[in-house]
């Protein structure tokens, strides 16, 4: 199903609004993609954490965190909203000129980020909230 | 008559060694400590010189003379070469190349930049690095990002030819630096976070036709083994690869060929290891994996391999084996012995007898290694301990302090063997890892991963890295300099008595080959990931080297590699490397007074 949603943001605008002005809607109520009590996470930002290790942690560092030729999420997701952050994951994003070389290749059609693209940025913006330390995160209800 | 028949024995003679001129010219070439000719020294790849003019003695009035800038911003690993009165500069993508001017503080003499397209970046395992240049027959050779050898003239820097030696589409880059060896240009790939299927492919030097192409991993016409090809002493016999594979899983197996090339003269046979099997969830791919992670001794005439030695069967850390294997003879528990010398990335030293591939040393060269008791000699198999064994773990299951770390107790940064001290000098990393491997599914030119890692030093010590001395005879460690972080730069050893290394935080430094001790260092501009080299000009000795961080060591390392409160008493040790060292490519060149 979410996979389907995202195929179906990618071809049509309008559709991604849509899913984006119900977000938005639930985060001006006060409501967090992410659960954290107490350190601990719930299922979906775990997932999250090991989704984004899978797929970008090779650019953008361990947690989050940026690298010598990426950005540091956490510092981003500071300032882009949900629905800037998945038209770029799903898009990508290309900054070639004379000082940089910084491309980050489009994932629309990539399964293993499009199911999870809503935990995946549930865990980065837990962690750009400063709600989330680095590392593994401990999962809410399990050791 | 007599001058007729004279002349028909040298025609004779000339001819069937006309296509192995490269071959010569570079055998002599790389005996001449004035120049640099391949990015490994010499084809033993010892990465040691006879110059002799810096020594313990005066190193420490060395100095920079002079500097260049490459323009590039991203991780610069590898080395210049230096041949005659010109030196020649790689970058990473670009992969722009220099031709500078000795004779004229280093004057451009001509610059090439390839044309690429921008999507190969993100498809680069580690950052976009790139090792080094290959030179012979007046060509020089450069494999580009986007997985096309060039082969530009060494004087002009014009385009002679060019091969397509895979498609970044499908995960398939190259970072490797490529080796002339006879009239072939042997090349690797790389991919193994993408499913590529690992190859190494030889090209005709003089027009860049394909010669052969042989594979990893695969049924053995494509992986060029024969009746003949063994490994441990006794044949493989058929479809050696295949069977340790369940079904099609190899055709998207890894074992990328990304690392350094050797080549023995006397027994005509090439050298390299293969790296990670694809995925890195060790649960996916049951069976051996072969030949995943091991050492190939092929005919580089044929690309046939006469025998192989799998390091890490079914690899469930990431630990490849393709970093370098270096030619020395050497005492092998008191017998001369043609050894081949090889620190792999897990955590053990591997000598082995470089003419039947029989293993006879492998020991830790960090003691902190602990995913495997020892090396079972008889069987060649490591011994791996359960507790750290992702496998038994299974998916989504959270291996915890497995040391090394995926980095491996050494990457590809060389390590360079001195003949005089007969030691090994080894650049080290001194990291651990939690490792946890989940389900993924392929999908070409994406990621393959299929684990979680976090790194951070081993319980009890703050420091990253260490740079040692090792006796490949006997497997052990004869000294070990501490480093804050990995070190991340191929080492030089020389006749004067002095080995080089550079550092993550920018330091070029100097330490007695015999002690350690550390002799001179001097900070260059940025954090170095490239290897030391040497060369002498008008009657001088230089030492020159890439700075520009970057690289496996730019992940994480930027930002320090976890959370300073995970209580494992070594908070001095994550200060992050950005409070260090900032990014840009610079080539630094060091001399005495």
């Amino acid at each position: 199903m979410r996979w389907r949603l995202c195929g179906a943001a990618l071809a049509g605008v309008g559709l991604l609004a849509l899913a984006g002005a119900a977000v938005l809607a639930a985060e001006e109520n006060g409501e967090k993609p992410y659960t954290v009590v107490d350190g601990k996470v719930d299922q979906h930002t775990y997932n999250g954490w090991r989704r984004y290790t899978e797929s970008c942690l090779r650019c953008h560092g361990p947690d989050g965190a940026g690298s010598s030729y990426a950005p540091d999420l956490t510092e981003s997701l500071k300032h882009i909203d949900e629905d800037q952050f998945k038209e770029v994951v799903v898009n990508g994003r290309v900054n070639v000129n004379a000082a940089a070389d910084q491309v980050m290749p489009p994932f629309g059609e990539v399964e293993d980020v499009m199911y999870y693209l809503d935990d995946i940025y549930a865990y980065l913006k837990a962690r750009a909230d400063g709600m989330l330390d680095r590392g593994r995160p401990a999962r809410i209800g399990q050791q | 008559m007599k001058p007729r028949g004279y002349l028909l024995v040298a025609a004779a003679i000339v001819m069937p060694m006309s296509g192995a001129l490269a071959n010569d010219e570079l055998l002599k070439l790389e005996k001449d400590p004035n120049q640099w000719v391949m990015p490994t020294g010499n084809y033993a790849n010892e990465r040691y010189s006879e110059l002799k003019q810096i020594t313990a003695q005066n190193v420490q009035n060395l100095h920079p003379v002079w500097s260049f800038s490459t323009g590039v911003l991203r991780g610069h690993e590898g080395a210049p070469l230096v041949i005659g009165d010109v030196m020649y500069v790689h970058t990473p993508f670009p992969n722009n190349v220099f031709a500078l001017d000795l004779n004229n503080n280093g004057r451009i003499i001509w610059k090439y930049e390839p044309r690429q397209d921008p999507s190969v970046i993100p498809v680069m395992c580690c950052d976009t690095v790139n090792r080094g240049l290959a030179y012979g027959d007046g060509k020089i050779i450069l494999d580009q990002a986007d997985a096309t050898v060039v082969a530009l003239d060494a004087k002009t820097g014009k385009e002679v030819w060019k091969a397509t030696n895979g498609d970044p589409k499908k995960g398939e880059t190259m970072t490797s630096a490529p080796m002339i060896v006879k009239d072939k240009v042997i090349v690797g790939i790389s991919g193994g976070e993408f499913g590529v299927q690992g190859r190494v492919t030889a090209y005709e030097l003089k027009d860049g036709k394909r010669a052969w192409i042989a594979y990893s991993v695969g049924p053995d016409d494509q992986i060029l083994f024969d009746s003949k090809t063994t490994s441990m002493g006794k044949p493989v016999g058929a479809n050696s690869s295949t069977s340790t594979w369940q079904g099609d899983q190899w055709k998207i197996g890894g074992g990328a060929t990304w690392g350094w090339y050797s080549y023995d003269p006397q027994l005509n046979l090439v050298y390299y290891g293969s790296g990670n099997p694809s995925t890195w969830n060790p649960v996916q791919r049951p069976g051996d994996n072969k030949w995943s992670m091991t050492i190939f001794a092929r005919s580089p005439d044929t690309g046939v391999a006469k025998w192989v030695y799998q390091m890490t069967p079914h690899d469930e850390w990431d630990y490849d084996g393709i970093n370098e294997m270096i030619l020395a003879d050497i005492p092998v528990k008191g017998k001369e012995t043609k050894a081949l010398v090889h620190f792999d990335r897990n955590g053990f030293g591997y000598t082995l007898n470089r003419e039947t591939g029989e293993l006879l040393v492998a020991e830790k060269y960090d003691p902190k290694v602990n995913w495997a008791t020892h090396v079972d000699m008889a069987t060649g198999r490591p011994e791996v301990v359960k507790e750290y064994s992702t496998q038994a773990g299974g998916e989504d299951h959270n291996t915890q302090q497995i040391c090394p770390a995926a980095l491996g107790t050494k990457d590809q940064q060389p390590a360079a063997f001195s003949p005089v001290t007969k030691l090994f000098y080894v650049p080290t990393n001194h990291v651990c890892m939690d490792y946890e491997p989940f389900k993924v599914s392929y999908t070409a030119g994406q990621p393959y991963v299929g684990a979680t890692l976090s790194m951070y030093p081993p319980k009890g010590d703050t420091n990253l890295g260490n740079f040692i001395a090792w006796d490949a005879g006997n497997g052990k460690i004869v000294w070990s300099d501490p480093e804050p972080f990995s070190v991340w730069s191929g080492a030089l050893a020389t006749a004067g008595g002095v080995v080089f290394y550079g550092t993550l935080e920018g330091y070029l430094k100097a330490v007695d080959a015999q002690s350690g001790k550390e002799l001179y260092r001097y900070k260059t501009p940025s954090g170095i990931i490239g290897n030391v080299m040497t060369y002498e000009h008008g009657g001088k000795q230089y030492i020159a080297v890439l700075s520009g961080v970057g690289g496996w060591a730019g992940i994480g390392m930027a930002a320090g590699l976890t959370k300073d409160t995970d209580g494992l008493g070594a908070v001095g040790a994550y200060k992050s490397l950005a409070n260090y060292t900032q990014l840009g490519g610079v080539l630094t060149v060091f001399a005495l007074p």
